[in-house]
């Protein structure tokens, strides 16, 4: 047994060696002297001089922030609505063509999402005549598309499992509607909308592919402009950029779970004290 | 009250209104697009032209590499998901949060830094040659490219798998094994069935984006395996024939829903010899 148990442990870190391998090398080649990707020369900082003095990079790194945020925020704005209006509808096929039509954009593979999308804004733009049809605005409306269905994912199901007498005894009790709404459907269903919003930030933030196809000349994301750099010869100041947005993703998972378990011991204390 | 249901159903007015426009639309406008030429007369040409052996040969390989980094995947994936639902609650959080974490990295740095790992001088033929190996050349081929594939998607293979089995309940391994059933007759007759729905949704988030990518291909294929993808991309970012790459993109839709429809039947089969 305890044969089977240690070849278990072995087998899952050679997976997760694999998993962390590509990381680990651009974490190491990140402090490389030399610009090779093969051989380590000596230990410097010099790429991560080089990106914070790399304006392109940085702007780029700007717009994909302006671009998550707002794409995250607008998506949950409307797809929060949306699973408020889909959890009351009554008629069985509308339900069911809704979520069919949410769903696609999951269901569909990233570059027919990405060219549909430019198909559309290309074909209005030439209609308008407009000389550049994909910009700014073509970009955030694929991003909160692609978003809206993994709002909606997150939130239904909080909606769902709210005891509907809640709203109900609120409007009993002289609240408007849309007061029992803020008041009493909202904060039971915070922690789906707030997973929500994050999980739209995090795919507006990495998505390369739909932007690769929605986005125009003036208006370069992080991931495009790896993209285009890749086509040459990378440098490592990406393996340094790639290396810090790293070591940021890692101390928010470590808070966020943090938090969590704080929130977590908090439960367990009021229903504790509930119960008292 | 009437009134008031209804009003609160139109709270997802906005949303619908937002898929016919940028969900719906440009979709038919998919269909349009492959349906005319450069003039916008209807014609038929863009689909014939796929059915030229240079067309048939990328949709087949697309298929082949997506189905084998499907299928490695899946092997590869079930015993790590298997062995993260036996450990602590704890313990399962923190493996799952490092499973996932990779992928919060750009794919396209990631997939770049296999091929300073797998190039002819790289780290892998480099530390081959200090040991008198080598070299053993590796990018640009086949393997490389559903290396790129498994590695970029098993985590999505990972995570379906490991929540279905972290939902079952024990107690069905354990009457399994008091019947009288072996440790490999409870993983093929108890655990895999139980596990079904992980499996389905895991092989559709690896097998879709296998079929579709052209990223992975140009880097770690060395541009000698065009893909569905590849070709997409081509006919929208340098070739500028839209219409022949909306025909290509209308067959990857159709393509995968196929795919997606046999398999759900397989899987129905499947639970049907088992109940």
């Amino acid at each position: 047994m305890s044969y089977t148990k240690r070849l278990n442990k072995i087998y899952a870190v050679l997976i997760f060696i694999f998993l962390y391998a590509p990381i680990a090398v651009l974490i190491l080649f990140s402090f490389n002297d030399s610009n090779s990707t093969g051989v380590l020369t000596g230990f410097s900082l010099k790429w991560y001089r080089e990106l914070l003095s790399d304006e392109a990079t940085m702007t780029a790194l700007k717009n994909t922030l302006i671009l998550a945020v707002s794409s995250s925020l607008l998506a949950t704005l409307i797809g929060t609505a949306a699973a408020v209006g889909i959890n009351k509808m009554k008629n069985k096929y509308l339900v069911g063509a809704v979520n069919t039509v949410t769903n696609i954009p999951m269901m569909n593979p990233d570059i027919v999402t990405g060219i549909s999308l430019m198909l559309l804004f290309v074909f209005v733009g030439g209609i308008v005549n407009s000389s550049n049809s994909l910009n700014f605005w073509t970009v955030l409306i694929a991003h909160i598309t692609f978003n809206l269905p993994y709002v909606i994912l997150n939130v239904l199901p909080k909606l769902r499992s709210m005891d509907r007498h809640l709203p109900e005894a609120a409007l009993d009790l002289g609240c408007t509607p849309l007061q029992s709404f803020f008041k009493v459907e909202l904060p039971a269903i915070m922690p789906g909308v707030i997973s929500g919003l994050i999980m739209a930030f995090t795919l507006s933030l990495d998505d390369f592919v739909i932007s690769y196809f929605t986005v125009g000349n003036g208006f370069e994301t992080l991931p495009i402009r790896i993209y285009s750099m890749t086509k040459k010869r990378v440098t490592p100041d990406m393996y340094a950029l790639s290396t810090l947005i790293f070591i940021v993703i890692l101390a928010l998972l470590l808070l966020s779970n943090f938090v969590g378990e704080r929130d977590a011991a908090k439960k367990v204390g009021k229903k504790k004290g509930a119960k008292k | 009250m009437k009134k008031r249901s209804l009003l609160s159903q139109a709270a997802a007015a906005p949303h619908i209104v937002w898929s016919v426009l940028f969900i719906i639309a440009p979709l038919l406008f998919v269909a349009y697009y492959a349906l005319t030429d450069a003039d916008g007369n209807f014609t038929l040409s863009n689909f014939g032209s796929l059915f030229t052996a240079e067309y048939l040969e990328i949709f087949l390989r697309s298929a082949c590499f997506a189905f084998l980094a499907t299928v490695i995947c899946l092997v590869i994936a079930y015993p790590v998901a298997y062995f993260i639902s036996k450990t602590s609650p704890k313990t399962q959080k923190l493996l799952i949060v490092l499973v996932m974490l990779p992928q919060w990295m750009n794919f396209l740095i990631r997939t770049y830094s296999w091929m300073a790992i797998l190039e002819d001088t790289g780290i892998i033929n480099t530390v081959l040659g200090w040991v008198g190996l080598g070299p053993v050349h590796m990018i640009n081929t086949a393997g490389a490219v559903i290396l790129g594939m498994v590695y970029n998607f098993l985590p999505y293979m990972i995570l379906p798998i490991y929540t279905s089995l972290s939902k079952l309940d024990p107690r069905f391994v354990e009457a399994s094994a008091d019947l009288g059933c072996n440790a490999f007759g409870t993983l093929l007759h108890v655990i895999l069935p139980l596990s079904r729905s992980g499996i389905i949704s895991g092989i559709t988030m690896v097998f879709v984006p296998s079929i579709s990518t052209f990223y992975i291909s140009q880097k770690l294929g060395g541009g000698n395996f065009d893909l569905i993808g590849d070709t997409i991309e081509r006919q929208f970012q340098s070739a500028y024939n839209y219409n022949l790459g909306a025909a290509i993109s209308f067959v990857l839709m159709v393509l995968i829903i196929v795919s997606m429809t046999v398999m759900n039947r397989f899987g129905e089969e499947e639970g049907g010899v088992v109940a």
